[in-house]
């Protein structure tokens, strides 16, 4: 692919911390290479703006090579980028022209609060797996790799359930920022395998019940999070947490207070 | 788990929402089916039958108070859905998403639901009430009076002054109900858990052909009528 260089307008959601209201600065960046990822070019931003002596604007990364979940723009309308099934580091400028403007929020849900500028608080998520995304073991000797038998097919769904990396980008791309892609590719990639059985009632009624304490919506099948999805995480993983809830829920004996 | 832990927690309403909401695609089956009679064009002999026996008879009656019960549930159901889930956000974005991933019915089944429910008023205002509560003239059929139902379709569909207005608040709720069933159908099955593609394909094309078939032969009816193609 040929390499070009570009000259860009930013508006970047900027705010100071949580309590203070926030609103868009507009940045001018140039020469950006488009072999560039959209985080480097945040790099050069930020540089240039300490050499200004202004404060840097503050976004989530990591690992950079889309597999963490820790980066977590909405740009133009959309999370991670134009790009189908790509993590904001792995977006490159090539995606965008020389001339063009580029609007970058935060993800916009009451359980992802702003932290700072783009930086949200995605903790609602590993409170969601401590409810139940796991399954107990009991440590001991190694149990041999083929105790138990699992079809390639099951595996590989499994699996595919197992790529969701928690970024959230479904949470902000749901009309009702709803975190079910995320909670049932977490209950779904357990659901599937054996080992995942004798916890999986409990898991699907633990975990629900966790999401909705933590104020996301309720999922109404609209697709925008299988849409925007990095890892491409399937919605079909809703219907069968659906399912599993139902089935858990109506199996459970009653509550004794 | 108690059953009110069930039913309040984000799943469960959904699934109440499907449930209802399939119940209420079967009763729209049946009064399609039974408005179809129209299309005899017997003077509206066949179909005040149909609605004398959907009066009459303890069947449909019974059937009527699970319809009510049903319709309660989805209406509020869904309002209090469409508001909470409306409230999660906070601040809004400044670009939208749009499209872009979604259909716009699938995102607007609380608009489209709220136009259904204004439309539901008018028509139960319209043929409902006045069948049920009194208000319609009689006509005589093989020695029997009946409540003349089709007379008032006629009236209000053909001869009222203000019926190009009421052909169109007619329309246009059933173009809402279309939408609303082409993603509702499909949803519910996935709320029922439905996971594999090829059932999905397959509920999906349902879906779209229930919601041609039904929505197609309500608007054909006030079209009929104040077309002038019936007796």
């Amino acid at each position: 692919m040929e390499h070009y260089e570009m000259n860009l307008t930013l508006k970047v959601w900027k705010q100071k911390d949580a309590k203070s209201r926030g609103s868009f600065e507009t940045y001018q960046v140039k020469n950006i290479s488009s072999e560039m990822s959209f985080l480097e070019m945040f790099d050069v931003l930020n540089e240039q703006l300490i050499q200004e002596g202004k404060e840097p604007i503050a976004f989530d990364h990591d690992c950079r090579e889309g597999i963490c979940g820790m980066c977590s723009m909405y740009i133009n309308g959309r999370p991670h980028g134009p790009w189908h099934g790509t993590t904001t580091c792995q977006l490159h400028m090539r995606a965008f022209k020389d001339g063009d403007t580029i609007v970058v929020e935060p993800w916009r849900a009451k359980a992802f609060p702003v932290v700072k500028d783009l930086v949200v608080d995605r903790i609602a998520f590993d409170r969601i797996i401590q409810a139940g995304g796991y399954i107990s073991v009991n440590t001991g000797v190694t149990i041999d790799a083929n105790t138990h038998m699992i079809g390639k097919e099951i595996a590989d769904k499994s699996f595919a359930a197992a790529a969701c990396i928690g970024c959230g980008a479904c949470v902000a791309a749901c009309k009702n920022s709803s975190a079910l892609l995320f909670l049932s590719a977490k209950v779904s990639h357990l659901a599937l395998l054996p080992q995942g059985q004798p916890e999986r009632n409990k898991r699907a009624l633990a975990m629900v019940a966790q999401m909705d304490k933590e104020g996301f919506g309720s999922c109404t099948n609209t697709g925008a999070c299988e849409a925007v999805c990095p890892k491409e995480i399937e919605i079909t993983n809703i219907a069968r947490l659906n399912r599993d809830y139902a089935g858990a829920a109506l199996a459970s004996d009653a509550h004794k207070e | 788990m108690n059953w009110s832990h069930f039913f309040t927690s984000s799943v469960g309403k959904k699934l109440t929402m499907a449930l209802s909401g399939l119940f209420l695609v079967a009763f729209l089956l049946v009064h399609a089916g039974l408005n179809a009679c129209i299309w005899a064009n017997d003077e509206g002999v066949m179909f005040n039958k149909a609605a004398h026996f959907m009066g009459a008879n303890a069947v449909p009656r019974i059937l009527e108070i699970g319809l009510f019960v049903f319709f309660l549930i989805h209406i509020i159901q869904g309002l209090v859905l469409e508001v909470q889930n409306r409230s999660k956000r906070g601040m809004g974005y400044a670009v939208k998403i749009g499209n872009r991933g979604s259909k716009w019915y699938s995102r607007a089944m609380g608009i489209l639901g709220s136009i259904i429910l204004i439309f539901l008023v008018v028509h139960l205002i319209d043929f409902f009430i006045p069948s049920r509560f009194g208000g319609l003239t009689e006509v005589m059929i093989d020695g029997k009076p009946y409540h003349n139902l089709y007379a008032e379709m006629k009236y209000k569909f053909a001869e009222y002054e203000y019926r190009y207005i009421i052909v169109t608040i007619y329309i246009l709720g059933v173009i809402a109900l279309f939408w609303h069933l082409v993603h509702g159908i499909q949803s519910a099955f996935r709320t029922f858990g439905v996971t594999n593609h090829k059932y999905i394909a397959m509920l999906t094309g349902i879906g779209w052909a229930f919601a041609i078939i039904v929505c197609g032969a309500f608007i054909m009816m006030p079209i009929s009528f104040i077309a002038g193609w019936l007796s």
